[in-house]
């Protein structure tokens, strides 16, 4: 493995959580009422302030003098870390919730267990981070159930919406090489020990949204290690990154 | 010049409590009803051979006043004659709302903003204080706050989210 492993893990949460929010801005000014487009702008805004303590954190483990925003603005796809799921297109705005209510349901979890981290910065940064995550998960949830039991309608395009995204929560739970190490360190918790604590917390949720989970083991992989990208990050980047690609730290 | 709390500057003495009352003037970028020090972000001020720290928690990870409340405390400081001034950033524990002073719960009520609850929800409506409440957004104008509207009055106030 050429890098370090506590690098790698930071730039997993980092991206995961730069990679969701430049998805949820581009709702910005298009939500389907006023309050959902607020709401998704400010957990855009949460997760882009995780971003910056994550690849902050990954700037200085790496020492090679890159920060946070030389980070986010200066690398390519093959470089990114996050997982296939929040690279996925936003869809309609069911898809988009299903979407924020799996991923943050994985995310409380993982932060939850990286309070307990043998290195202090990561276990500060989740302390602070999972104050807000757990408020965009009840939000998530909350709509989850609203939309999946909502009307005829509402309620097939989240039906739709778990069938497509769901194969894409494996990659959340599979260990690899790196993830042994952090293990191992005391640093992060195995991905696949939080898979029980995940069902638990979905099971109920897509009940109570009268939701049917498909019965599949199937799991699209390839974006943690950066080994296989979906052909949407190299849409997202270009989009994220033209300022600074054109005008290399550029300020005002 | 560095004596206890007290440190010299030119031909006058500063206090670290007169520093203090300064930051107390700093209002809120956002929420300029209250004060930096009544949001309770500002978490310890002392003299470190020469310079002054000033440790501050953010409140929400993403809050873009964040940059902006630097630069007033810095501002401030400096009309106050300090030369050396280093802002420290605080993580842990994080910043709760139970912080938020009581004159600062007291001020953004006059505000029109209702201060948080333990409950999770305002105590009564800003306004007219009526209990009769509804949620409109768990989210609102800025990080901080969520929408609610009073079912007596009608009127919609912004509410600020306990954490
Ligand atoms: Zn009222």
């Amino acid at each position: 493995m050429a890098a370090d492993p506590l690098f790698e893990l930071l730039l997993r949460m980092g991206d995961n959580t730069l990679i969701l929010a430049q998805r949820l801005s581009q709702w910005c000014g298009h939500g389907p009422t006023l309050e959902e487009d607020i709401a998704l702008a400010n957990i855009a805004l949460d997760l882009t302030g995780h971003t910056q303590l994550w690849l902050g954190l990954a700037g200085e483990v790496e020492g090679a003098g890159r920060d946070a925003d030389g980070l986010a603005f200066h690398r390519d796809v093959w470089d990114f870390r996050n997982t296939l799921l929040v690279e996925q297109p936003n869809g309609d705005f069911g898809q988009t919730i299903m979407r924020q209510y799996l991923f943050d349901a994985w995310h409380v979890l993982q932060l939850e267990a990286l309070r307990e981290s043998s290195n202090p910065q990561v276990a500060e940064i989740a302390e602070k981070a999972i104050k807000e995550v757990s408020y965009h998960q009840e939000r998530s949830s909350e709509t989850v159930i609203g939309l999946g039991d909502g009307t005829e309608e509402s309620h097939a395009r989240m039906q739709a919406a778990l069938d497509l995204l769901l194969p894409y929560v494996g990659e959340f739970f599979a260990n690899d090489a790196v993830d042994e190490i952090m293990k191992e360190a005391g640093i992060a918790p195995l991905p696949d020990s939080l898979r029980s604590a995940f069902d638990e917390q979905i099971t109920p949720v897509m009940q109570a949204a009268t939701l049917t989970v498909p019965d599949t083991d199937f799991a699209h992989s390839g974006g943690k290690s950066g080994r296989q990208h979906s052909e949407h990050l190299g849409h997202i980047l270009p989009q994220m990154q033209w300022l600074q690609r054109a005008y290399p730290d550029a300020s005002w | 010049m560095q004596a206890g709390s007290t440190i010299t500057l030119g031909d006058r003495s500063l206090s670290l409590e007169q520093i203090w009352q300064r930051l107390d003037e700093v209002p809120d970028p956002e929420i300029p009803a209250i004060s930096l020090v009544d949001l309770g972000i500002i978490r310890d001020v002392r003299w470190e051979d020469g310079t002054l720290e000033v440790t501050v928690s953010p409140t929400y990870s993403g809050c873009p006043a964040t940059s902006m409340i630097k630069l007033e405390i810095i501002k401030a400081l400096t009309e106050l004659g300090i030369p050396r001034i280093d802002l420290k950033r605080q993580l842990s524990p994080p910043w709760t709302t139970d912080w938020i002073s009581e004159r600062g719960r007291k001020r953004l009520e006059d505000y029109g903003i209702a201060p948080p609850q333990p409950a999770g929800g305002p105590q009564h409506c800003p306004h007219c204080r009526a209990e009769e409440l509804e949620r409109i957004s768990q989210f609102g104008s800025t990080p901080c706050k969520a929408q609610w509207r009073c079912k007596t009055c009608l009127e919609p106030f912004d509410y600020f989210k306990c954490i």
